[in-house]
């Protein structure tokens, strides 16, 4: 029996990104979290947080070298709650257009690509770096989802320079405005949610997100 | 083209103390910065900015400690600078819990420490910083030291060049207007807005809500970076309610010249002021 108060969050260390700052957005709300690269310990934690800032195909090598493709994989399909965040999002999907094209994790079908330099004549800053507005997909309803009390239109922190695509469009949950382009800002799939921007950067509202995906945990343990 | 403008609270820290000079030189003491940059997470400020301004001189940045303990309170993005000499040195305040560096001295003696930090953090993790002072022939030249070292870097190749190398933002400094709160100088920032493609933060000679409208305005800017107009509201503040009351000599902020020319102002001011202006910024959202 799994108890929730006990029990620990992995945040997955393959050496991308400030995992200090998910981990103290965790213990805020409430969740007690590990940074782990460790196998066994991901595979005991109640739910996964796959992070990350920098270079996709950098990111790849790492979690390949590091043999964590195949937990993090095998984690997801075991239907316990997880959680991407930027380029953790990115990772899922089938591959990427940085660098050449490179092959992701291929657990959402679909596309990484880059902002384009120039959008109806106007200069698009790349990186993409600011906070913005997240609008909720029509199909979906946050009800007591991970975006449950975050309100249609809330400010999020974003850092970027690529962005998804999914091929299947129901899988959006936000979409999300820079420059003109509309893009997927996060995704739902059963038990994984992926975000393009940073709720442990996002004040307040990110902080929500956190205490949302406590709730998600607890539901998903008492009933599994 | 409708964009978001950050609205970024910059802390100049020497050892223990938040401080505040005039052109980058004559610094005095405003208080504790944890006690500052925790009010300002609350207040609604989009991003912090640490500054060591003393590290340079000491080639070693000395903000560890206070940036893990900012790491555990504040959810917004931090970057660290001042005295970061190496990748080890980025590494370092990176792994203490800061989001992103500034650097300024170490690359212009070594701009290939750009691309290489690029490519081991990624580019979003990297803020150059230059800090322009405006010659008798019209030309801006990067300096470093808070402006004492004159290194004969032209401003806008150097801009150009940070860009190629990799840097995911420049922070542009008017070593000329900073501390004087005389406003931005927008010729300097629009030359370099209009000659990069990644963000820009405009920082240097805020003195009322006014010049940041103006500056974001007339120039591409993706983000102001402030001090005297939040470090004079919040100390304003704190004495007239007297609690918990700052340490610190701010006896010339209300005698001294700064003062009259400074129009202190709250964060939630500053974005309202942004709003009616119609400057697209994130509201404050209380915590």
């Amino acid at each position: 029996m799994i108890n929730p108060d006990e029990d620990h969050v992995a945040i997955v260390d393959y050496g991308m990104g400030n995992l200090f700052s998910v981990k103290q957005a965790c213990e805020h709300v409430g969740i007690r979290a590990v940074i782990t690269a460790d196998r066994d310990i991901i595979d005991a934690s109640v739910a996964l947080i796959l992070p990350g800032v920098g270079a996709f195909r950098d990111a790849m090598g790492c979690l390949e070298r590091m043999d964590l493709i195949l937990p993090v994989k095998e984690f997801i399909s075991s239907g316990k709650p997880f959680m991407g965040i930027c380029l953790g999002l990115q990772l899922l999907m089938s591959e990427s257009e940085e660098f050449g094209i490179n092959k992701g994790l291929n657990i959402i079908g679909g596309r990484v690509k880059r902002f384009p330099n120039y959008f109806n004549n106007d200069k698009v800053r790349v990186p993409h770096i600011g906070w913005d507005r997240i609008s909720m997909a029509n199909n979906f309803v946050a009800g007591d989802s991970v975006l449950h009390n975050i309100r249609d239109g809330e400010f999020m922190y974003f850092v970027h320079s690529y962005f998804v695509i999914p091929q299947e469009k129901e899988l959006v949950i936000t979409y999300t405005d820079y420059c003109g382009i509309r893009y997927c800002s996060a995704i739902r799939k059963n038990n994984l949610v992926a975000f393009q921007f940073h709720p442990e950067k996002s004040g307040p509202s990110g902080l929500q997100v956190f205490r949302n995906f406590k709730e998600v945990i607890y539901k998903e343990v008492k009933n599994g | 083209m409708q964009r978001n403008v950050r609205v970024i609270a910059r802390l100049d820290i020497k050892g223990p103390n938040l401080v505040k000079g005039i052109h980058m030189e004559g610094l005095r003491v405003l208080g504790s910065p944890q006690q500052f940059a925790r009010h300002y997470y609350e207040a609604g400020a989009d991003e912090l900015i640490y500054i060591d301004v003393v590290a340079s001189l000491y080639n070693r940045n000395s903000l560890h400690e206070f940036i893990a303990k900012t790491a555990r309170e504040i959810f917004v993005p931090l970057t660290v600078g001042g005295g970061l000499r190496s990748i080890d040195d980025i590494r370092d305040v990176l792994l203490a819990g800061a989001d992103k560096v500034s650097l300024n001295t170490a690359v212009l003696k070594n701009p290939k420490i750009i691309s290489e930090a690029a490519q081991k953090f990624g580019s979003s993790t990297i803020i150059v910083a230059i800090e322009a002072i405006k010659q008798p022939g019209g030309d801006y030249f990067a300096y470093t030291d808070n402006g004492r070292e004159f290194t004969g870097v032209e401003v806008l190749s150097w801009a150009r060049k940070v860009e190629q190398l990799g840097a995911g933002e420049i922070m542009i400094t008017s070593v000329d207007r900073e501390g004087t709160g005389r406003g931005y100088d927008i010729e300097l920032t629009k030359m370099i807005t209009d000659a990069v493609s990644i963000p820009v933060i405009a920082h240097g000679g805020a003195g009322k809500v006014e010049h940041i409208r103006e500056v974001a305005l007339n120039t591409e800017v993706s983000a102001v970076a402030l001090s005297s107009i939040l470090h004079y509201d919040y100390i304003k503040n704190c004495e007239e309610e007297s609690y918990n009351s700052t340490e610190g000599n701010h006896d010339f902020i209300k005698s001294g010249n700064t003062f009259k020319i400074i129009q202190p102002a709250n964060l939630t001011a500053i974005k309202t002021f942004l709003s009616i202006s119609n400057i697209n910024c994130r509201p404050v959202t209380l915590s």
